[in-house]
């Protein structure tokens, strides 16, 4: 890009400890082309890309991110319009579109940096180098709960103070008023000496004339207007209408309908497509051949699903077509097996602090397994591409729509101005709409088709053809002294994507060694809902509660024991076992879980209530307390955590992908079931604003409830669950 | 085979020329437009494109045009007031500030406006039973019950009125 000036980038970076390097100062004359169409109106300043007031005193909030339901236009929006005290009823939400400048930078500091704050002297060089690596990598991703922390806390807040302070520096000089003696309500200024108020937007023009300042204070919590509220969220009225367009809704004039057959065996490629059988039909047909898939456009989605289902495809056969579930296991279990004999393991953490007499102590092994995992969006995957004039337009609900653009640019060799992103509400988005796979296919129909093509896959290829959250197996030791604390922890597995400390545990075990190796497994992996977290919460708050099981001691009393330096642990621990009456009797046939577990920067506690009635498992209650240091929308925060329980109570109960001859054996929601209302559970959220680092809101209960659950299994019926999903199990009591 | 289908949708007619074996669902999305119906899962098997059949919920994604001849289809587009106002349920599935990712959400309400129109005190059982084919990704079901307990009070109310105004 190399069109961001050195002055624009420059005083960003000093005004906003980094957070508005990519936006602020976009000045009419200067950058404002590249956003122009975020500008309506000429007479509209824009100050930054993260915000724009209008003549009529609305206010614009442009969020980098995807709305799938998490509520975050608005909680962004919110962290904004609350440092600009300005009025929320004015406030007016947009997504940026994929452009280069909105490359977030802010998320990636927050992944590749950790929580290390940068002293206020190296912000600017830590800014310019993430902001180049971001924009390289073409990064505007919505995942690793990462929205509030990230952009949220350092992109936000800062944009709408640094406003804010522009808006009163331009009207303390209009006035011929000491700045000091002003102040900002509503999206007005006042001043109260000589009774006078008036809309932001009459300073609008002088604001933006202004150097950015120096330094800015943001506002405590007891000036927090929005923030930690509950707002209705500005997304949900089309929700409720039926107006909401999704990816799948966008209508273009002479669009034609696309859907297709993948390879069933990942890997295998296109022989040959026998098209006889569809010579007959009426109305447009047309079979396009893609390298691993046959797509098959028409008038309509169901013309051509009918006319594809018509067709003999053949495909190839590879090594891949003889592989079955249990060969999956059988490798890896050989591969850690193999690891341990030759000692050829990555060592993720070791802590050697106590030596212990191994005649005096002894020692508790367990393995655990759990299946792969598809996503299943509610909307099946879709896109619509439209190839005119030497341009590429790209519809979609997209968690990486730069992703998008870069991988259609690089496709098509076209330069990345020619592809325009517009992004969509996302149906869903769980880590599978942060892959491109989609787009491509529709990009590559499209260059065959002279007008515009939405690509709508069928749910049995969205089963068949995801990025799934893989298999996998844990195996663990630990060395029990007879009395006290476990004086060892041992822990071997396979894989290691991120986040890098999803298996490293709270508890105060003295000696720790954990550490996992790799095999090539040929089914695809994704990003699926808290990621590594997703199974490591299960297999460690499964082992530890095995340990206490072991010692003879309350699961709730062991972990508090182990956590005993972790005051903000602990709290959350002891509140849901409050909550939930940890020691109050049960009913017969009843019993009850506990697991804790921090995952991308939020300490989530739940204790599971269930009961196993003839041999039928029933979820009762579900106690969840969450410490995400501060809960922005408190209900749109709550909402993500009561989703990632149903998320991961599915899993946990139902969640099973298996591969037959080298394919997915599950087609559609009959043999991939989801949970139903009938078997959901009552479920109570408890917030503790603790003030600590923001954390996520989008993932972290979903590894927790898998263990709440299968702890209470083992309350119950004294049957320990090690392998997902529990509907396999026999259960008794 | 194409042929000529008269069809009331949402108390419009429509006159299409299509196959009477295309299911609901495809011709109200792609022919009529009205896209807030959604396709989920293409087998009835998780209510993303319930529609109403004379009042009745139904899958669009399997019910064949043929079934539509002489009967009304409401849709999501269909439920609000003459004069624009929400309906009851759309009203509380904002108050309870119900959708996520809102995909599923027509279906759900389309459900739900079935159930009370039928049972105006519906029973947690009720509820199970009339939802139950409606599958939310998001986990919304907690707020969707909670969502028609409230709907059902107020229309209750608003029927009340009625039969006393």
């Amino acid at each position: 890009m190399g069109k961001i000036t050195r002055r624009a980038f420059i005083g960003t970076g000093l005004l906003t400890s980094g957070a508005l390097v990519i936006g602020i100062s976009i000045r009419p004359g200067n950058r404002a082309k590249k956003v122009a169409s975020l500008i309506s109106d000429p007479e509209e300043h824009v100050f930054n890309v993260w915000i724009k007031i209008s003549p009529d005193n609305s206010v614009t909030v442009i969020v980098p991110h995807a709305e799938m339901g998490q509520g975050i236009h608005t909680t962004l929006a919110m962290m904004l319009a609350d440092e600009l005290d300005a009025d929320w009823g004015k406030v007016n939400i947009q997504e940026a579109p994929a452009h280069q400048e909105y490359a977030n930078h802010m998320m990636l500091k927050g992944f590749v940096a950790g929580d290390v704050d940068f002293p206020n002297f190296l912000v600017k060089t830590v800014d310019g180098a993430f902001l180049k690596i971001g924009k390289f990598m073409s990064f505007q991703v919505t995942g690793g709960s990462a929205s509030v922390r990230f952009t949220g806390e350092l992109g936000m807040r800062w944009a709408g103070a640094s406003t804010k302070h522009l808006l009163l520096t331009a009207a303390a000089q209009k006035w011929q008023v000491p700045k000091s003696e002003l102040y900002a309500v509503n999206s007005f200024i006042h001043h109260e000496k000589s009774n006078r108020k008036a809309p932001f937007s009459t300073f609008s023009k002088e604001a933006s004339l202004l150097d950015a300042p120096s330094s800015l204070t943001l506002k405590t919590i007891a000036e927090y207007r929005l923030m930690g509220s509950s707002p209705m969220r500005k997304d949900l009225p089309p929700k409720v209408t039926g107006k909401a367009r999704f990816g799948i809704d966008v209508v273009l004039p002479n669009m034609k309908y696309a859907t297709l057959k993948n390879a069933p065996v990942f890997g295998g490629k296109l022989i040959s497509v026998d098209d006889t059988a569809i010579e007959q039909l009426s109305g447009f047909h047309q079979v396009i051949k893609l390298d691993n898939a046959v797509a098959l456009v028409a008038e309509g989605y169901w013309q051509a699903k009918q006319a594809l289902d018509k067709l003999i495809i053949e495909f190839t056969r590879n090594d891949q077509d003889t592989i079955d579930q249990k060969d999956i296991f059988n490798q890896l279990n050989d591969a850690l097996d193999k690891a341990i004999k030759s000692d050829n393991f990555t060592t993720d953490l070791e802590l050697v602090n106590q030596e212990y007499d191994v005649l005096t102590s002894s020692s508790y092994t367990a393995n655990y397994q759990v299946p792969f995992l598809a996503h299943a969006t509610m909307e099946p995957m879709n896109c619509t591409v439209w190839l005119h004039d030497g341009i590429c337009e790209i519809w979609i609900g997209s968690q990486n729509p730069l992703g998008v653009r870069a991988a259609i640019a690089e496709l098509l060799e076209l330069a990345p101005d020619k592809v325009f992103v517009y992004n969509q509400f996302l149906g869903g988005g769980f880590g599978r709409r942060s892959e491109t796979d989609v787009a491509l296919q529709a990009a590559l129909i499209a260059k065959e088709i002279s007008a515009p093509v939405k690509l709508i896959w069928s749910r049995e290829e969205d089963i068949q053809h995801d990025f799934y959250r893989e298999a996998n197996i844990s195996r663990f030791n630990a060395v029990l002294s007879k009395e006290g604390p476990p004086i060892s922890w041992t822990n071997q597995f396979l894989f290691k994507h991120h986040p890098p400390e999803a298996a490293h545990i709270p508890y105060s075990i003295p000696n720790q060694l954990i550490q996992y190796t790799e095999t090539d497994l040929h089914v695809p992996w994704g990003n699926w809902r808290s990621v590594d977290h997703s199974m490591h919460g299960f297999f460690i708050e499964s082992f530890i509660d095995e340990l206490a099981n072991q010692q003879q001691q309350d699961p709730y009393q062991y972990r508090r024991k182990l956590l005993k330096h972790q005051p903000r642990f602990l709290k959350v621990l002891d509140l849901v076992a409050k909550k939930a009456n940890w020691r109050a009797p049960l009913p017969h046939h009843w019993g009850r879980g506990i697991a804790i577990h921090k995952s991308f920067g939020t300490i989530v506690a739940q204790v599971a209530e269930v009961a196993i009635i003839e041999g039928k498992l029933i979820i009762h209650r579900v106690v969840c307390v969450a410490d995400a240091g501060f809960a922005m929308h408190k209900d749109a925060f709550i909402a993500q955590m009561e989703s990632g329980i149903i998320y991961g109570l599915t899993a946990a109960l139902y969640g099973e992908i298996s591969i037959k001859e080298g394919a997915v054996q599950q087609r559609n929601f009959n043999d991939y079931p989801m949970l139903r209302i009938q078997e959901t559970p009552k479920i109570e959220t408890f917030i503790i604003n603790s003030l600590e680092k923001i954390g996520g809101a989008g993932e972290p209960s979903t590894p927790v409830i898998a263990p709440a659950v299968t702890n209470a299994i083992f309350n119950v019926s004294g049957k320990r669950i090690r392998e997902l999903p529990i509907n396999q199990h026999l259960l008794t009591v | 085979m194409l042929d000529m289908i008269a069809l009331n949708i949402n108390n419009k007619m429509y006159s299409i020329e299509i196959a009477p074996s295309t299911p609901i669902l495809w011709v109200l999305r792609e022919q009529i437009g009205l896209t807030g119906t959604k396709f989920g899962c293409g087998i009835s098997l998780c209510g993303a494109c319930t529609v109403h059949l004379d009042g009745q919920p139904i899958r669009s994604c399997v019910m064949p045009l043929s079934a539509a001849i002489d009967k009304k289809i409401t849709t999501i587009e269909g439920i609000e007031s003459v004069d624009g106002l929400l309906h009851p349920v759309q009203q509380a599935w904002l108050d309870e500030q119900i959708p996520q990712c809102g995909y599923c959400q027509s279906g759900q309400i389309m459900s739900a406006v079935a159930l009370l129109n039928a049972n105006q005190n519906p029973t947690d059982d009720d509820i199970n039973t009339a939802m139950q084919g409606n599958i939310c990704r998001c986990g919304t079901y907690n707020r969707i019950r909670a969502g028609i307990k409230k709907a059902a009070v107020v229309m209750k109310m608003d029927s009340k009125k009625q039969e006393n105004g």
